[in-house]
């Protein structure tokens, strides 16, 4: 039981800290170095609204909303001046993380008062299990199936993969790629600042909170691979695992040091990660069944 | 006359590839633009669809000036365009390949549809298929497919034999033909392939050097010699 508890509260803060970052790097091949700081200001006006007495699932829905309009404005003023500049993207959002960092420490000091974990907690033998987290795991699938049906579904999901795909030849069926770059940041910022809105009454808030998520995402992203469904699923499903058995047997430095040596097998032997791995497989399968056609 | 091109230059960064071309096409017409390997065909093609910008030079279609509207806007007035090397999305079905043309214009999608699946039964057969997965014949079908469902004003069509076996080329020459025909589109197609040229032009740019060298009339695509002369090397 403990296992699956730790499994779960794994997988979802690895999917919930990396959905937001994997749309951006896999939509727009933006490395997004900020993705910290965003979750760090999800979890700043989730933690304000709610200590001011505005209910907490309210309080974490305009935390995502917020920090998708803050990335949306980050977005038409800076990134897309440096759509297809990869490097020069990772400066610019490293340059915008340091000054959002500094910026709350100045502005509100080095920490704010947080709000306490809801719902309470539960024990089975020895084992005392935070109804919370797991309402966290629950909230991390119902993002995956809803990021999905989004883009699978819907005509803007349509739009968002043939963009992703070839940006000029969407453009030339009609497709205003700029907008669409536009509302993939707004998107994958919005995630990001669920994610600390999600998070907020679990940890301090201190304006340095980001760097808790920053390692975590950025491992999940790199062994998921660029298709931010299936390579961010399937990324943190197995991380989850190794980090929960590492953890629950050798400790949290081992849990950590687990991911990174994964993440580095993954850049030596498989570098596209899951989502290549999973597309050699689909081609291979749509091969032979045409050749048996 | 849908389609107007006043002395057109462009090109990439400030290499100007496409020098003061002007070009006219009436509505209902089959006209080719002809030339060797990178005489800037495919340049002159993206400059009308707005993915290169427009030096100098005016471009009219269908009565508006569009020479400052952005590819997508092209696009939504009714610009079908058929790229070099097919442009399909690989990663996406056949059905999700045929919906983007639909942003053209979404008038009478389901009619546009079928009438799709119509001329290009294959389509029809290999809705749920990756698009990347299928032979270049079919993947030239399916980027004509594509715009036809979006219902355009006129089809551009970058060297559609590219990549197609030549048994293939010749039917999607008799398609094109009968679309055009049927109904009453009017059809831009750079090509070096004399067959489909022959088989379906009704009159003809020569493009050398980026710059417009001569116009052929329907006889004279006919005629081999002539022909021959501007394709070869």
């Amino acid at each position: 039981m403990s296992y699956l508890y730790q499994f779960c509260n794994n997988f979802s803060f690895l999917i919930l800290s990396a959905i937001g970052l994997s749309i951006i790097f896999g939509m727009m091949g933006i490395i997004n170095l900020a993705h910290g700081e965003f979750i760090m200001l999800g979890a700043y006006i989730t933690t304000f609204l709610a200590t001011a007495g505005v209910p907490l699932p309210v309080a974490i829905l305009i935390g995502a909303l917020g920090t998708g309009v803050f990335g949306f404005l980050i977005d038409r003023l800076i990134i897309s001046h440096l759509y297809n500049r990869p490097l020069d993207s990772v400066v610019a959002t490293w340059g915008i993380s340091l000054i959002m960092c500094q910026g709350m420490r100045i502005l509100f000091g080095s920490s704010i008062p947080g709000t306490s974990t809801p719902l309470g907690s539960f024990s089975i033998g020895d084992g005392k299990y935070s109804v919370y987290r797991i309402l966290l795991a629950v909230i991390a699938l119902l993002v995956v199936v809803a990021v999905y049906f989004i883009f699978m579904h819907t005509k803007i999901g349509l739009h968002a993969r043939a963009t992703m795909q070839n940006s000029s030849i969407a453009s030339s069926m009609g497709v205003n790629s700029n907008k669409m770059y536009a509302l993939t940041f707004a998107f994958g910022s919005a995630l990001a600042g669920f994610c600390g809105g999600l998070y907020a009454p679990t940890m301090s808030i201190t304006p340095d909170i980001g760097s808790n998520f920053m390692m975590e995402s950025f491992v999940t992203v790199i062994v998921g691979g660029t298709n931010p469904l299936v390579g961010t699923v399937l990324s943190g499903g197995v991380l989850g695992l190794v980090r929960s058995f590492l953890e629950m047997n050798m400790g949290t430095f081992a849990g950590r040091v687990g991911l990174l040596v994964v993440a580095i097998l993954f850049i030596r032997l498989v570098p596209k990660g899951f989502s290549g791995l999973v597309d050699n497989i689909r081609k291979k399968m749509e091969v032979k069944k045409h050749a048996k056609n | 006359m849908i389609l107007e091109v006043k002395n057109v230059t462009s090109g990439y960064d400030r290499v100007m590839i496409v020098n003061n071309v002007s070009i006219s096409i009436d509505k209902g017409e089959i006209v080719s633009i002809i030339g060797r390997n990178g005489v800037g065909k495919s340049t002159l093609m993206k400059t009308l669809i707005g993915l290169l910008k427009t030096s100098s030079g005016e471009i009219d279609f269908d009565g508006a000036n569009i020479t400052k509207m952005k590819a997508h806007n092209r696009a939504k007035s009714g610009i079908g365009y058929v790229p070099q090397g097919h442009g399909i999305f690989p990663n996406l079905t056949v059905e999700e390949n045929l919906k983007m043309g639909t942003m053209i214009n979404s008038d009478g999608t389901q009619k546009n549809f079928e009438m799709v699946y119509d001329y290009f039964p294959r389509l029809a057969e290999r809705k749920k298929q990756m698009a990347g997965s299928m032979s270049g014949g079919e993947q030239a079908m399916l980027s004509i497919g594509r715009v036809l469902t979006g219902n355009p004003k006129i089809l551009l069509l970058d060297e559609p034999s590219e990549g197609v076996q030549p048994n293939i080329v010749s039917q999607m020459g008799e398609i094109v033909y009968k679309i055009s025909s049927e109904l009453g589109l009017t059809v831009l197609m750079v090509e070096q392939h004399m067959g489909l040229i022959q088989q379906i032009t009704e009159r003809a740019y020569v493009l050398d050097k980026g710059a417009i060298i001569a116009s052929l009339s329907q006889e004279e695509v006919k005629d081999n010699q002539i022909i021959k002369q501007y394709l070869t090397v």
